[in-house]
Parts: structure tokens; C-alpha cells; sequence
């Protein structure tokens, strides 16, 4: 029954495991052909791959575990799936109901560990339950705000031995969720006044944006008032990184023409972005001057940190396309003298401090540079590869320096920063873009997290290609060391203890090519991503001691108080 | 500030843990905490109390709201409204002292809902401040135990909390 749901739901695949209290659901999955299950070697990959299957398509993601610790192990996928807004549906075995709260082998309460993690949770008691459960679950990841579901299936609840009248609801109402869809046409005439009065204006935008399919009407919106536009990390993507109105990423790690700009401006229009910590810097230093209209999904995203002058609550492609009927009805326009200077101001930035307009890293060095790696992986793959990534150095190399010009492209653990979280999702993207380049920017910290997944890779013909920027220590604990506590590098060095990863691709029959000289770097790359058909691992050694810059200053600092390098502050 | 909450959520499994790890979680403040069906048995009526500036509560209610189980809710004290909470309470009463209790027990409008040679059980109602007040006026040598229901609520006038 409940495999007939997800057929029924229009689930293509499963990302599970199996076990004892999942069994029943198993054999169901074994005796169908519609729904396709791919078997990982940990849970938490599972959740991964499903996330960045969701990312990747904007459909919901599938997950299937057993009781227990098939239960836990999926709780960091989750959780990193709950930070991004992913929608998930994550479906866990139980004990038998006569069984549960009695310390069973293999239970362990799910609904109550996952609680704080989801938007919200079913645990089915009667099988006759199961359709609308399935369908409500559905509804609810993929509705409003996205975000994982719960359902926590009581073994003998799946038990075959029962029959029931069986339809799958095509619709369902639940009385006490309406998510939001219209943004108050008020509010928005009054947000499109504020923009058109606007004499220094940013246009800032988050994973609602790409997650909202809102990056067309955005991009259309931009470029008819010509206004600067500027993307979080998770927002990357949201709006095309080679058009010449783009700052690039803000934030901690941000360009110094994205931060500065967000510092000095008049008015924002922040879209689908939620005023992260790791965005604003200090809260009570946070843009002095600016006016803020903030279009979100979700009311309680509005004036949760920074207060919103203008706040709008609605789908973001529906507000920004009657912003777009608002502005072109009308025949006002910025003033084009104050939007001209701004322009003006800005491009001196950029070309000041700016990331692009001249290399903001040591050329001349022997060793290789993390950066010309993620600049020489978009310059083979012609920019236009799905890319994932783990945490630490490399996401932010990856996020500065591949530039992408189409939403869904980009996939990491933004909120949560889940280390692991590459590999799986890179595999979870290539299940749903079988033919697509997919690359995975790693680093030999994060990679050990799930590395185990290499087999799966093998199991499924899951050609992504794993690059591995390989510092030999924890690139970016070492950075905050270096900057915090005077170099003591505290547990982020591995000494001579990691592991010959050639040797380990290879046994698990993938190719493994190892960069250590730089002239070699851009040969070798093309080599890998002509292996199209092949798994291939990059070990690529990078310099050590290189840092991320620009870096925000904490705390205290605002918007604009950064690092440009190791010598160089705002 | 003070702030009554008074929501309509699902009579399901779950949805009260689903409130309280809300507060938990994002800490916020409990002060107390009421929960029972209503005339509709699908749904339970929860009235909470909390402290909290202006902020604050307004992402307290926007998040009780983006809890799935939750059908409405109501700041109560952003209107006129009635609040009631009832407390029980075992004192010492023997000799002088029991006329005493008596007599204070009749100013605040209480009961003495049992009796034996050496004490009385209370009841009384009324705001959460005349709860305290009386405490204070039987004094502590005299309270054995005390029990509250935490403080429920309901809006004057027209105005209405339902489907």
C-alpha cells in the first residue's frame, strides 16, 4: 500500500536501506518496477542524495530507512535538508506498535528525535491511514516554505496479511495549513514606489529564489531598472553570475563590491533571503541606511533579525512577477543621474578589491592555488556543470570563483554545513540528470565523511567526479586558528594519516589522478571530464596556507569591515 | 511584558510536544501552560503564558503559527479579555490559626473545599495576581502545598477563537 502511494505521489526513486522493521515495505518495493530504489552504504547519504535530487529538479525528495539506527543516522541529512528549505519526505520503519515504547531492539522514538529538524510528522497507525498520510506528507514538503517530512511506519502497519479499499486522494485540505501564495498588493505597490525612489539600490536574494523558480523574473526585473543584484550562497544561481549587474555572493566570504555596496545603500529588496548571521555580520551595524523591503514565504523569515520596512509574505515568483506588471504600467524610473553614479561607485569598487577583475591570489607561486583549481574546473566544464560541495575552504572558493549563470546548479549545505554532504549529493543530482557533468568540490576532510558512498557510485554507474582540493589539514579551521588563536592548529592537521586516495578510487574500481605541479593542472582536468562514463577522483594538492578572503570582521564589524588578505583590511 | 496565548490546535498525538519543544527550542519562556479539548473533540484549546517584548512574542505567534497542528490563535492580551486561574491549596489550620485562615479565605472569595482537625484545603480563583496575593496574606508558615492550574483565558465581547 504504501509503495503503490509513492507510485501513486509520482516518486521515481528511493534513496534507502533496508532493515528488519522496513522489510515488508522492502519486499513491496522488490515486486514492483515503478519506483526505482538505489541502496546506499550509510542513511545519511541517503537523505544527501535525496536533497540534492530535490535541489536539483524541484521535486520532492525520497528517503527510506528502518527503525533504530537506520532512524539516526538520517537525522543529519534532515537536518541539513530542514536548514535549506529542502523539500524531503523521509519515510523510517518502527517496531511493531505493540512493541514501541518498550525499549525494542532497533526503535528508538523518531517523531520525537526528528522533531525540531522537520516541518512536520506523521506517525501511522492503521495501514488504512497510509494513502492520505503519503499524500499529505507530499503536500506538505513541497508546499509553502519547502522542508522534510517525517513518516514513521509501525512495522506491522505494512504487514501484507491486510487488505483495504484503496485510493489515493488526489487532493488534500488540511485545515490548519494555508501556506501563503499571493504577496498584499498594497505592500507591493508601496515596495515598488520605495525601488523606483531608490538612488543607491541592491537587490539582494537567497535560496528562495532558485528554490521558488523565480530566477527568470528576477533576472527580468534586474535588468529593467538596471538596479545591482547580489546572491547569497545558498541564492547563487538565482541570478546569471557573468551579467554585469551581478556583485557576487555578499556575506562573510562575500565580494568587497557586494558587502560594500549592501553597506551604503538606500534601499534593499531582499527576496527569499533570511538576514543570516553569516550574511549581515553585526545585526545593530547592519546596512545604517537603508530602507528594507523583504518578500519571503514564510512570515516568520520577516524581521526575525533585521525589521523590514516594507514586508511582503508570498511565493516569490508571484510577487516578483506583479512588481514587473507594476513597473512596466508605470511610466516612472529611477532617476537615472543617482542610478548612473551608483553604477559608477560600484565599478570602482570591483575594480578596487573586486574577486574578477584581477586575480586576488598569489599567481606566481609554485604551489597550486585553490582558487585557479575552481576557476580552471569552470573553464573546462564551460561553466555550465552541476556543481556540489562539502564544507569548509573549498565551498567558499567554489562559490566565488564558478560562476553560475542558471539556478539549481549550485548544491551545498549552506545553513547547516554538513561536511559529507558532497559526494552523496552529487550522486543524488546525477540520478536525476543521468547524462549532466557532475562535480563534486571536496576536500580530504570532507570526503572521508562519506566516502564510503565511492561503491554506490559503482553499484549504479553514477559517473560524477569527485575534485578534491587536498590542503592536508582543515583548510578552514586552520584559517580561524591562523586568524584567532595565533596559529596553534588545534586536531586540524592529518599528519602523514591520509590515505592514498588513487589507491582508494581504484579499489573501488573508479579512475584516481593525483595534481601536484601546476602546468599540469588545466591537462589533467580536461582529462577527467572527458572520462564521461568513469568515476574519477582529483587529488589535487593545494597550498596549505592559503586563506578565503574577503572575510566579514567579527565580531563587531559591519557589512563593510573586512579582510582582503592576510595584510589588507577595510 | 506579561502575554497571554490562547491557540486552537488539532486534539492529535503529538502537537502538544510539537508547542512546548517550539519554546524549548528556541528559547522562549513558559510561564504557564494550560491544555484541553474543546467542544469539538478534533480540536484542544492550549492558553499559554510568556514573557517577552513586542519582538519577540510576534515570532512566538508566527512560529506557534507555522506549526502544522496549529488551527488559530490569539495574543489575548492585545485585547480585553477575562483571565482565570485556579489553585489549591493545603495550609496548617489549628487553634487561633484556623479562625485566621478563614477569615482570609472569605476576603479573597475562596472555599475551603476539605477540612480535618489540623487543616484546610483551599480553592480559589481568580487572575494569577489575587493567586499570589492570597499566598502572601496566609503567609508561608502556614502552606503545606500548593497547586495551579496556569492561567486560561477567553477574549470579552464579540470577538471569538474558533474555526
Amino acid at each position: 500500500m504504501l509503495i503503490r502511494a509513492l507510485r501513486d505521489e509520482g516518486v521515481e526513486y528511493i534513496f534507502g536501506y533496508p532493515g528488519g522493521a522496513a522489510l515488508h515495505i522492502y519486499d513491496a518495493i522488490f515486486r514492483q518496477q515503478d519506483v526505482k530504489h538505489i541502496l546506499v552504504r550509510h542513511e545519511q547519504a541517503a537523505t544527501h542524495m535525496a536533497d540534492a535530487y530535490s535541489r536539483s529538479t524541484g521535486r520532492v525528495g525520497t528517503v527510506l530507512v528502518t527503525s533504530g539506527p537506520g532512524a539516526t543516522n538520517a537525522i543529519t541529512g534532515i537536518a541539513t535538508a530542514y536548514m535549506d528549505s529542502i523539500p524531503m519526505v523521509v519515510i523510517s520503519g518502527q517496531v511493531m506498535s505493540h512493541l514501541i515504547g518498550e525499549d525494542a531492539f532497533q526503535e528508538t522514538d523518531m517523531v520525537g528525535i526528528s522533531r525540531p529538524i522537520v516541518k512536520h510528522s506523521f506517525m501511522v497507525k492503521h495501514a488504512s491511514e497510509i494513502p492520505e498520510i503519503v499524500k499529505k506528507a507530499y503536500y506538505i514538503a513541497s508546499t509553502g516554505r519547502p522542508g522534510p517530512v517525517v513518516i514513521d511506519v509501525p512495522k506491522d502497519v505494512t504487514h501484507p496479511g491486510q487488505t483495504f479499499p484503496y485510493e489515493y486522494p488526489e487532493k488534500v485540505k488540511i485545515r490548519s495549513y494555508t501556506p501563503a501564495t499571493r504577496g498584499h498588493t498594497g505592500q507591493i505597490k508601496k515596495a515598488v514606489q520605495l525601488l523606483l525612489s531608490a538612488k543607491r539600490p541592491v537587490i539582494y536574494t537567497g535560496g528562495g529564489v532558485v528554490q521558488g523558480n523565480a530566477a527568470e523574473l528576477l533576472t527580468q526585473l534586474v535588468q529593467l531598472l538596471d538596479f545591482p543584484c547580489t546572491n547569497t550562497l545558498m541564492g547563487l544561481g538565482g541570478y546569471p553570475a557573468t551579467d554585469k549587474r551581478f556583485l557576487g555572493m555578499l556575506g562573510m566570504h562575500g565580494t568587497f563590491e557586494a558587502n560594500t555596496a549592501m553597506h551604503h545603500s538606500d534601499v534593499i529588496l531582499a527576496v527569499g533571503a533570511r538576514f543570516d548571521d553569516r550574511v549581515t555580520n553585526t545585526v545593530s551595524k547592519f546596512c545604517p541606511n537603508a530602507k528594507i523591503i523583504h518578500v519571503d514565504i514564510d512570515p516568520a523569515s520577516i524581521s526575525k533579525t533585521v525589521v523590514a520596512d516594507v514586508p511582503i509574505v508570498g511565493a516569490v515568483d508571484s510577487v516578483l512577477s506583479e512588481m514587473l506588471a507594476l513597473i512596466q504600467e508605470t511610466d516612472e524610473r529611477p532617476d537615472a543621474e543617482a542610478i548612473a553614479a551608483w553604477w559608477k561607485q560600484i565599478n570602482e569598487w570591483r575594480d578596487r578589491h573586486g574577486l574578477y577583475a584581477k586575480p586576488r591570489y598569489d599567481t606566481s607561486s609554485e604551489k597550486i592555488k585553490p582558487q585557479e583549481v575552481i576557476t580552471a574546473i569552470y573553464e573546462v566544464t564551460k561553466g555550465d556543470a552541476f556543481v556540489t560541495s562539502d564544507v569548509g575552504q573549498h565551498q567558499m572558493f567554489t562559490a566565488q570563483y564558478y560562476r553560475f549563470d542558471k539556478p539549481r546548479r549550485w548544491i551545498n549545505s549552506g545553513g547547516l554545513g554538513t561536511m559529507g554532504f558532497g559526494l552523496p549529493a552529487a550522486m543524488g543530482v546525477q540520478v536525476a540528470h543521468r547524462d549532466a557533468t557532475v562535480v563534486c568540490v571536496t576536500g580530504e576532510g570532507s570526503i572521508q565523511m562519506c566516502i564510503q558512498e565511492l561503491s554506490t557510485c559503482t553499484q549504479y554507474h553514477l559517473p560524477v567526479k569527485i575534485i578534491c582540493l587536498n590542503n592536508q589539514a582543515l583548510g578552514m579551521v586552520r584559517q580561524w586558528q591562523d586568524m584567532q588563536y595565533s596559529s596553534r592548529y588545534a586536531e586540524s592537521l592529518y599528519e602523514d594519516s591520509l590515505p592514498d586516495f588513487i589507491k582508494l578510487a581504484e579499489a573501488y574500481g573508479h579512475v584516481g589522478m593525483r595534481v601536484t605541479k601546476r602546468e599540469e593542472l588545466k591537462a589533467k582536468l580536461e582529462e577527467c571530464f572527458a572520462l564521461k562514463d568513469r568515476v574519477v577522483f582529483m587529488d589535487i594538492m593545494v597550498d596549505q596556507s592559503e586563506h578565503v578572503y574577503p572575510m566579514h570582521v567579527a565580531p563587531n564589524g559591519s557589512m563593510r569591515d573586512m579582510y582582503l588578505s592576510k595584510t589588507e583590511r577595510t | 511584558m506579561r502575554r497571554i496565548i490562547s491557540v486552537l490546535m488539532e486534539n492529535a498525538p503529538g502537537a502538544l510536544s510539537r508547542v512546548v519543544g517550539l519554546f524549548s527550542q528556541r528559547g522562549y519562556n513558559i510561564e504557564s501552560l494550560t491544555v484541553a479539548p474543546t467542544e469539538d473533540p478534533t480540536l484542544s484549546r492550549l492558553t499559554l503564558t510568556t514573557l517577552g517584548d513586542e519582538h519577540k512574542i510576534e515570532q512566538i505567534t508566527k512560529h506557534l503559527n507555522k506549526l502544522i497542528d496549529v488551527v488559530k490563535l490569539v495574543d489575548l492580551t492585545e485585547g480585553a479579555h477575562i483571565e482565570r486561574e485556579l489553585m489549591l491549596v493545603k495550609v496548617k489550620a489549628a487553634g487561633a490559626q484556623r479562625a485566621e485562615v478563614k477569615r482570609c479565605v472569605d476576603i479573597f472569595r475562596g472555599q475551603i473545599v476539605d477540612v480535618t482537625s489540623s487543616l484546610y484545603i483551599i480553592q480559589i480563583t481568580g487572575t494569577s495576581d489575587k493567586l499570589d496575593a492570597f499566598l502572601q496574606a496566609v503567609g508561608d508558615a502556614a502552606i503545606l502545598e500548593v497547586v495551579r492550574t496556569g492561567v486560561s483565558g477567553i477574549s470579552r465581547g464579540e470577538k471569538v477563537l474558533s474555526l
